[in-house]
């Protein structure tokens, strides 16, 4: 084995075992790397109980209720659901059926109290006469199946 | 056979490779200018509007091809720089040095634009993500690399030192790329996969590719224009540089 065939060796394992090594360490950090707990973990009792945690999920459709300044809706997962209650300023993307991703505490009655709401936005983009087309037919299917 | 092996290696050599460079370097500074024009006016000007973002969406034109650079030139980057250590070949681990500061310069604006958009769109600036965050480790390895690379005098124990800082890190690449898979984030998925049709208008796809490509070819011109810099600095008491610069 030559010198530098010898080298080739050595940085080639070097970056095996520093890949798995990174594996192993992102695989058991993999909870805290997460940004947020989903309905359904929380319902498992994953969540924190009394530290600031987010929750994330679509904002369920017509869960969302204005009270002056405060603004309460119901984040699902499909699975699950967690009432969410938030007074401040919304993101422009916060949208009913849309993503969203809210920190805040687990309040008494099982409502989530958030102090920041973001929006999550999907990999979707289109022009709004695509956007239009596609919720006309998601409408005609749901006509039809009722 | 034998002579095409021996024609190839012989721009390992720097002195060989410094007029190549400067002849590369002119085209590819022209299809930068070109394709960036072409992809600015499809960007800006043909793609339609978003439907849930409006205009907002239009940072994608840089932000997208400026991340995938960032995270490419990385890899480009430590490739050379495994390659000089391995074979000791001066040219390679002078390619390495070239990279970083363009790799830096595509980590920042990825991450820049990235607030920019964020603010209006989900609310912050700034959310501790993966995939934020691993890019910011990114825009660390190349700083890193090219402070570290600095503060040795000696070049070629700066070129060992730093190829294996741009060795290490070569890990957080994979990170970055597959973190919207692995862990849930507020950073979207990929819109655009190997397996799957790509979700977006193709406009706006078209736009994208070409500012990605310009920046491919901004990001080589660049590169060649520093290496040559590096070559004269570095050879500057050799023979032919006296000649070169005479």
């Amino acid at each position: 084995m030559k010198a530098r065939h010898k080298r080739f060796a050595i940085i080639g394992g070097g970056l095996a075992s520093l890949g798995i090594a990174a594996f192993f360490v992102l695989n058991a950090l993999n909870s805290n790397i997460a940004l947020f707990f989903t309905p359904t973990q929380i319902a498992a009792g994953e969540a924190p109980k009394d530290r600031v945690f987010r929750v994330g999920g679509l904002v369920k459709t017509g869960t969302v209720q204005r009270n002056e300044m405060t603004i309460r809706f119901v984040v699902t997962d499909t699975a699950k659901e967690v009432p969410v209650a938030f007074t401040g300023i919304l993101p422009d993307l916060f949208k009913e059926g849309k993503g969203v991703v809210a920190q805040g505490k687990m309040g008494p009655n099982g409502q989530f109290i958030a102090s920041e709401v973001l929006a999550k936005h999907d990999e979707n983009y289109m022009p709004p006469e695509a956007k239009h087309a596609v919720d006309q037919a998601g409408k005609t299917a749901k006509t039809l199946m009722q | 056979m034998n002579n095409k092996i021996i024609h190839w290696f012989k721009f390992g050599s720097p002195q060989s490779f410094y007029p190549l460079a400067g002849k590369m370097l002119p085209w590819f500074v022209a299809l930068a200018v070109i394709l960036g024009i072409a992809g600015l006016w499809l960007g800006l000007f043909v793609a339609p509007t978003d439907a849930t973002q409006g205009e907002g969406y239009r940072i994608i034109f840089i932000h997208v091809a400026a991340s995938w650079m960032s995270m490419f030139l990385y890899a480009v980057m430590a490739f050379w720089a495994g390659i000089g250590l391995a074979l000791n070949t001066r040219l390679s681990s002078m390619m390495a040095s070239a990279i970083a500061p363009t790799g830096a310069l595509m980590a920042f604006l990825s991450l820049w634009t990235g607030a920019l958009w964020g603010k209006p769109m989900w609310g912050t600036w700034w959310v501790w993500d993966a995939r934020l965050t691993s890019e910011l480790i990114l825009l660390f390895l190349y700083l890193g690399f090219i402070a570290l690379q600095a503060a040795i005098d000696e070049p070629r124990r700066a070129d060992k030192a730093g190829a294996i800082l741009a060795l290490v890190g070569v890990v957080n690449v994979p990170i970055i790329a597959f973190s919207v898979k692995w862990w849930n984030t507020l950073h979207q998925g990929a819109s655009i996969s190997m397996t799957k049709a790509p979700s977006m208008a193709v406009t706006m796809l078209w736009g994208m590719l070409l500012m990605a490509l310009c920046l491919w070819m901004y990001s080589i011109a660049m590169t060649l224009m520093r290496v040559r810099a590096i070559i004269l600095e570095r050879e500057r008491h050799s023979d032919w540089v006296k000649h070169a610069v005479e």
